[in-house]
């Protein structure tokens, strides 16, 4: 059985925006995340999803019930560097995360943060840089790096501290399809490669159908937790919360909606066109 | 409506940093259409339609608006900004004003026009970005990111530009508020028989809602269309890096595997009632 | 031009001698030099000095073109002070010219000149160490020659922190100002007409934008640091290390040298 790395039991979160009411935010998250999981959290914008994921590392404190990462409860002042050594986080915008003039300076910022040896810190910044793809550019100013390169940078200034898993709060927002690409490989490499716990916040479905687990947000609560199969096939339920479908899962449903029968969990295009061919030539052998 | 005629732009030009973002191009919207402009950052797209709206001079070639050269005198440039609406990425962080109505009429008042008609302008155009009348007084900065993305959308309609230019408006926005936002600029189309021209990145948003795309790629046009047409041209949009709706690659691969079907379909719908068709044909449909 | 193109104190990436010496020794030879400088009364002195930056500028080969190019800004500066010291030096012997009260001595004219040649020294000089200097390097440098007077509980870390977070988003603010200027212009806005006061009223829908976002950035940034163990400079490590190099010693040393010779010359009439 692997160890829970974040769990959340009855969390509870009101922002307060200073003066009289709050905003109920989180409305009782019970959660668990195994090591070596990639989990992608889905929802529309308020749903919650990005206050859930600064609850991971202790940017946000519950209001209500309780967080433990790697066995430490968050609201143990002691215990931030800790936790935040072991729950790295990249944020939305590539430019508000990187703090120094040299992209190699960059990512030894953790580190350096952590007193390690300057041996250990040179090291750590290479392999870093190696695991993302940005190696080469270890000598170059961020400021003139597209948007995809930057964020891979602020992926390796976060893996340069070696935790255990990493958040990203919707990191592929600000990219265009290209830098989309160059991050979410990066991603993926890292937790199938290093085994990396994944948890990637995100509201776009292709993104979402990469991980080995769905999380779908709404009003503060978790609305689904499963495969991506299995959670995109609610997919009037998932339109009611704000959110779509793929396009083949959409064209599949469609055509159920019109009697045809077929299964609504092929995601992928090499799936969808595996579901529709015995229609359309039923005569023909699959090549 | 608008059109441009070997138009080159290069910047920082006469200095070792001299970059050539536009080469020769020959682009055309009409009047009334609504036109997607498809492209990777660098293609050019940023830097064409700066110079549709006067923002930037050509380095060669003419840009003309209804026919008339808007570099001919200051006074035809500065009306162009006018005529010509534009909204930038991420409109949000331009937002200065203390209220969202004067934020809204900046543009107006700038076109010297008086009290009552910024009245009129500035509540039309926040009714057509779906704000409610109890906003405009309060501050934009008070608002949450898809109302303020609204409020500068609504600050660029103000100016009642007959060309309006939405550079990635859907960007950062999640599936629903993207959609409410097409339907808005759709509307305002419609409306004002307006000519859109919409730069995206999204395949499938520019399937759905367009007339007729233009593809840009190192500062050319390599291909334009109706979305059909261009989304025949799978190999050589791949090759620039841009790809075509997941529905139309699904369907491409039926074709590799022996189906016979036209693969150029671009929208769900259409993929729909292709299939349907074809299972029709077949009997093989139960009943509907 | 863009504002980008501002080569003010600029960084000119290069593998030199003078590139690869130590900042701290490049920051102490500066101090000496600029000593150097004010200790100068004669035409021997100054000609050492000249001849020795000479020598630097083209070790860096940075090109003197740009050295040039950066005293522009302080050529206005330099003719006032040539000019005041031309008419308000007097001096033995008679006036060369002569103009109601306006008179010049010999000792004016070799006073504007040695005005303008160590102004113009002291300018380049200071250059030279930003051109071949990362600001990184050099903030880093600084931090490390005043760690001593973190003893004294002088936020000497702190401050080195904001020098450099500040150098590393100065171009990323400048992108953002062209980007809500040509916002604010497509509505409309003129910034370049009108008188003064109508151009500060322009100014606001781009002031005010920027600021906010200023804000924005450094909030999304503090809490990225945070994220990342940042907890101020105790117990922090560099994984840079200053290496101190027989070049930095010959520097170092020469330095010294400069700055005795030249004192003692003065000392001696020179």
């Amino acid at each position: 059985m692997k160890d829970a790395i974040i769990t959340t039991e009855d969390l509870r979160f009101t922002y307060h925006t200073g003066g009289g009411e709050g905003q109920l935010v989180l409305d009782g998250i019970h959660l668990q995340i195994t090591q070596g999981e990639f989990v992608a959290i889905l929802g529309h914008n308020g749903s919650g999803k990005s206050t859930l994921a600064k609850h991971m590392n202790a940017i946000l404190l519950p209001t209500g019930g309780t967080v433990w990462v790697g066995g430490m409860d968050t609201k143990e002042e002691n215990s931030l560097l800790d936790i935040r050594r072991t729950v790295g986080m990249v944020f939305q915008n590539p430019d508000n995360q990187i703090v120094a003039n040299v992209v190699e300076e960059d990512v030894a910022f953790a580190p350096e943060n952590l007193g390690l040896p300057p041996e250990e810190i040179r090291r750590r910044v290479d392999d870093a840089l190696r695991q993302v793809g940005m190696y080469e550019y270890r000598t170059h100013a961020p400021h003139l790096l597209s948007g995809g390169q930057k964020q891979r940078v602020a992926i390796a200034g976060v893996i340069a501290m070696r935790p255990r898993c990493v958040v990203l709060d919707e990191p592929t927002a600000m990219l265009d399809p290209l830098g989309r690409g160059e991050v979410l490989r990066a991603v993926r490499t890292l937790n199938e490669t290093a085994g990396v716990t994944v948890v990637l916040i995100t509201h776009h479905m292709d993104e979402a159908a990469l991980a080995n687990r769905l999380i779908v947000m709404s009003g503060g609560r978790i609305f689904s937790d499963g495969t991506p199969k299995q959670v995109f096939q609610q997919v009037e339920a998932l339109r009611g919360v704000g959110l779509a479908v793929p396009d083949t899962v959409a064209l599949l449903w469609a055509l159920r909606q019109a009697g045809v029968d077929v299964p609504l969990d092929a995601i992928s295009d090499e799936d969808c066109a595996n579901v529709l061919f015995p229609l359309l030539a039923p005569d023909r052998k699959e090549l | 409506m608008i059109e441009t005629q070997q138009l080159s732009h290069t910047y920082s030009a006469g200095t070792p940093f001299a970059r050539e973002a536009l080469t020769e191009v020959d682009f055309t919207a009409y009047r009334g259409e609504y036109l997607g402009i498809i492209g990777h950052t660098g293609s050019g797209k940023s830097t064409l339609i700066q110079h549709l709206n006067a923002l930037l001079k050509p380095t060669s070639g003419t840009v003309r608006v209804a026919g008339q050269d808007i570099w001919r005198s200051k006074a035809v440039t500065r009306a162009t900004r006018f005529q010509v609406g534009l909204v930038f990425q991420y409109p949000e962080y331009q937002l200065f004003e203390e209220t969202v109505y004067r934020d809204i009429s900046f543009g107006p008042k700038n076109m010297g026009l008086d009290e009552t008609e910024i009245d009129r302008r500035v509540r039309q155009a926040a009714a057509f970005t779906g704000l409610d009348e109890t906003l405009l007084s309060q501050s934009p900065f008070e608002l949450s990111g898809g109302q303020k993305r609204r409020v500068a959308i609504a600050g660029v309609i103000a100016m009642e530009p007959s060309v309006l230019i939405l550079d990635e408006p859907t960007a950062g926005l999640d599936p629903v508020g993207s959609e409410e936002l097409l339907e808005n600029i759709r509307e305002y189309h419609r409306a004002r028989q307006a000519t859109i021209l919409l730069v995206s990145h999204s395949m499938e948003d520019m399937a759905r809602t367009v007339d007729r795309i233009v593809v840009m790629d190192g500062g050319r046009i390599p291909l334009t269309g109706t979305p059909r047409e261009v989304f025949a041209h799978g190999d050589e949009l791949e090759r620039i890096g841009l790809g075509v709706p997941q529905i139309t690659r699904v369907f491409h691969r039926l074709n590799a595997m022996g189906a016979e079907i036209d693969p150029s379909v671009y929208t769900v719908a259409q993929a729909r009632e292709v299939i349907l068709a074809t299972l029709r044909k077949r009997g093989a449909l139960h009943g509907n | 031009m863009a504002i980008k193109d501002i080569t003010l104190g600029q960084y000119f990436p290069g593998d030199t001698v003078i590139h690869r010496l130590d900042p701290r020794v490049k920051l102490v030879f500066l101090v000496l030099y600029i000593i150097a400088l004010f200790l100068c009364t004669h035409v021997l002195s100054y000609g050492i000095m000249l001849v020795l930056l000479l020598c630097i500028i083209r070790l860096s080969k940075v090109g003197f073109r740009a050295v040039l190019r950066g005293m522009k800004p302080i050529f206005l500066v330099l003719i006032f002070t040539a000019v005041l010291n031309l008419f308000y030096t007097t001096g033995e012997g008679a006036p060369l010219f002569s103009l109601g009260i306006l008179r010049i001595y010999p000792a004016g004219i070799w006073s504007a000149c040695f005005m303008i040649v160590r102004i113009g020294m002291l300018v380049s000089s200071t250059f030279l160490l930003t051109y071949t200097t990362s600001p990184m390097l050099l903030t880093d440098g600084l931090e490390s020659l005043l760690s001593p007077l973190k003893k004294l509980k002088l936020p000497i870390h702190e401050l080195s922190m904001m020098m450099s977070i500040a150098l590393r988003f100065i171009p990323t603010l400048i992108e953002e100002t062209d980007k809500i200027m040509s916002a604010q212009k497509a509505r409309g806005a003129e910034f370049d007409t009108g008188n003064l006061a109508q151009k500060a009223k322009a100014l606001v829908p781009l002031l005010v934008p920027l600021f906010i976002s200023a804000f924005r950035r450094a909030d999304e940034l503090a809490i990225a640091m945070e994220c990342r163990c940042y907890h101020g400079g105790e117990g922090r490590t560099r994984m840079r290390q200053f290496q101190f190099r027989p070049a930095d010693g010959v520097a170092l040393c020469l330095g010294f040298v400069m700055a005795v010779g030249v004192g003692t010359l003065g000392r001696l009439g020179f």
